[in-house]
């Protein structure tokens, strides 16, 4: 179901207010999708008739985090395809949120535009997400390649017992309070620069200059100034019966070929993976390269760097 | 039967009075698949206070949602907004809502006096741990019970050692000697780990129901 026209570069220079990021490039097709009665926002670049990539964004990102980073891939000959997951971006806001939905919305967009092995990046949650769907469904994968999110075991897991508990009434209690105000929450507003000081706390690596652009692209403009479009309904942290170390337990198993791409400067939105948490999961020829010098978001503080590592991997094979 | 509705972000949820009373609520959780029963259960006959029950999200008259994205923690939040109604209950759970009761029951320790888990329909839930299976969509439109629900709840993982948090929070802050009580016959692992805990009576429903009626 497509519902909007191809942009153009002037539409994407008024629809940014004027702000402009050196290389970023804004999707040459952006449509809906009903994907089990949820609207799913996708963001193309590069030629329609080329072999589609899929990119998955991480949690409380959204596609057009890859506006710098998809181009780069376009440029190489391939149908680049994102999605923003419900509650992301331009997608819907659900009634319900959950990794498993996720996990079936990525099929559904997929589904859509090939049956086909095709090459998969995912960053942050979005690799870890697509870590379960590869052990789950391998046949949509011909390459895997997950930028920093190769989630290990917490260090909560270390605590006393006590601790543990204290920290989990805590956590729960947050949760179950702010699940009372959902149905009247909404994401505070700000100028323009105010939402981009408020993420830079959460991205301290990345440029300002940058963080304004994300702005114009993943909040939207209300009477009384600025909002992210993510659903207020969602929340930092939670809690449930899952551990992030058993997603590593999936990767040995993986067929077909992998990359992983950590990150060696830690920051708040990381998961502190070390290199050798993960060396002995590695699938049989898996690569894992480290960024000493990048943080989470490698992808948009090394766009050439991780762009060209990720096409080199795909070119070979 | 008088039904309140309650919102939970989108969804409407429908908390039905079955039996008027004075004092301590009793607030009855389904399984997975199933709603409100229309009468009080006789079984809660010696209760003094009001007999309510609550339909889950995508369950009786509850608001169906698009897309599924279920999980136990969120029928523990449908739980604590009819609790935040409510006021101090005692739970009694079948299945699903058994597991719900004793996340509840770890959760808001002060509103839960007493939470009572009882067989059921989705007593056992998913695995203990990671497991390779696949994903299934069903297409809308969706009528209660939702499908979605009986997908994602019956698949959802359920720890022993999950499990086990929840009564240990319930013992440490409810004030009850014995917050939880395990009527259930069939005990899945999560069941037999938080029956082995220190702070749980294994009893039959009356038993219990004597045993937290103020």
């Amino acid at each position: 179901m497509f519902t909007s026209a191809p942009y153009s570069a002037e539409m994407t220079e008024w629809a940014n207010h004027g702000v402009q990021f050196p290389g970023a490039q804004a999707p040459a097709r952006e449509y809906d999708l009903d994907i089990g009665g949820v609207r799913i926002a996708v963001h193309e670049w590069g030629d329609e008739t080329s072999d589609p990539l899929f990119l998955v964004h991480g949690g409380f990102d959204f596609a057009r985090t890859y506006d710098e980073f998809a181009p780069r891939l376009a440029a190489t000959g391939r149908r680049v395809i994102a999605w923003d997951q419900r509650g992301h971006g331009d997608s819907e806001h659900a009634a319900l949120y959950g990794w498993d939905a996720d996990i079936r919305d990525a099929i559904g967009v997929m589904s859509r535009i090939t049956n086909r092995p095709a090459p998969v990046i995912g960053h942050s949650k979005g690799g870890a997400l697509m870590i379960q769907l590869a052990d789950a469904q391998p046949f949509r994968f011909s390459h895997l390649v997950n930028l920093d999110g190769l989630p290990s075991k917490r260090p909560m897991s270390d605590l006393a017992d006590h601790e543990r508990s204290r920290m989990m009434a805590g956590d729960i209690a947050g949760w179950l309070d702010h699940r009372r105000t959902t149905s009247t929450a909404m994401r505070k507003s700000g100028t323009l620069e105010e939402l981009a000081q408020r993420r830079a706390r959460m991205n301290p690596r990345l440029p300002m200059e940058w963080l304004r652009y994300l702005v114009t692209v993943g909040g939207r403009e209300d009477a009384d100034g600025w909002r992210w479009k993510l659903d207020a309904s969602m929340r930092m942290g939670g809690f449930g019966p899952w551990r992030p170390e058993w997603t590593a337990t999936r990767i040995p198993g993986l067929g077909m070929p992998f990359l992983g791409v950590l990150a060696g400067q830690q920051e708040p939105m990381g998961w502190g993976t070390l290199p050798n948490q993960i060396h002995t999961h590695l699938p049989p020829g898996g690569r894992l390269e480290v960024l000493h010098d990048n943080g989470h978001f490698v992808h948009i503080e090394a766009p050439a760097v991780v762009a060209e590592m990720v096409i080199e991997f795909l070119e070979r094979g | 039967m008088s039904t309140t509705f309650l919102t939970h972000n989108k969804i409407q949820l429908a908390l039905h009075e079955l039996r008027a009373g004075d004092g301590q609520p009793l607030l009855l959780l389904h399984g997975l698949g199933e709603q409100t029963p229309s009468v009080a259960p006789s079984w809660a006959s010696s209760w003094v206070g009001p007999v309510c029950g609550l339909d889950f999200t995508g369950h009786g008259a509850t608001t169906v949602p698009m897309g599924g994205g279920y999980s136990a923690e969120t029928m523990l939040a449908d739980t604590d907004i009819a609790l935040a109604h409510l006021g101090p209950s005692t739970v009694v759970g079948r299945g699903l809502g058994a597991y719900v009761a004793l996340m509840i029951a770890g959760a808001r320790p002060q509103l839960v006096r007493g939470a009572v888990l009882c067989d059921g329909p989705g007593l056992w839930g998913g695995a203990t741990g990671p497991t390779s299976s696949s994903f299934h969509s069903v297409d809308p439109p969706y009528s209660a019970p939702d499908p979605n629900a009986l997908i994602d709840l019956s698949r959802d993982l359920r720890p022993p050692d999950y499990a086990s948090l929840f009564v240990r929070l319930a013992l440490e802050h409810s004030g009850l000697a014995e917050p939880i009580a395990v009527c259930a016959v069939v005990r899945p692992p999560w069941l037999a780990a938080v029956a082995g805990e220190v702070g749980v009576a294994t009893c039959t429903v009356a038993e219990a129901l004597a045993l937290y009626q103020p």
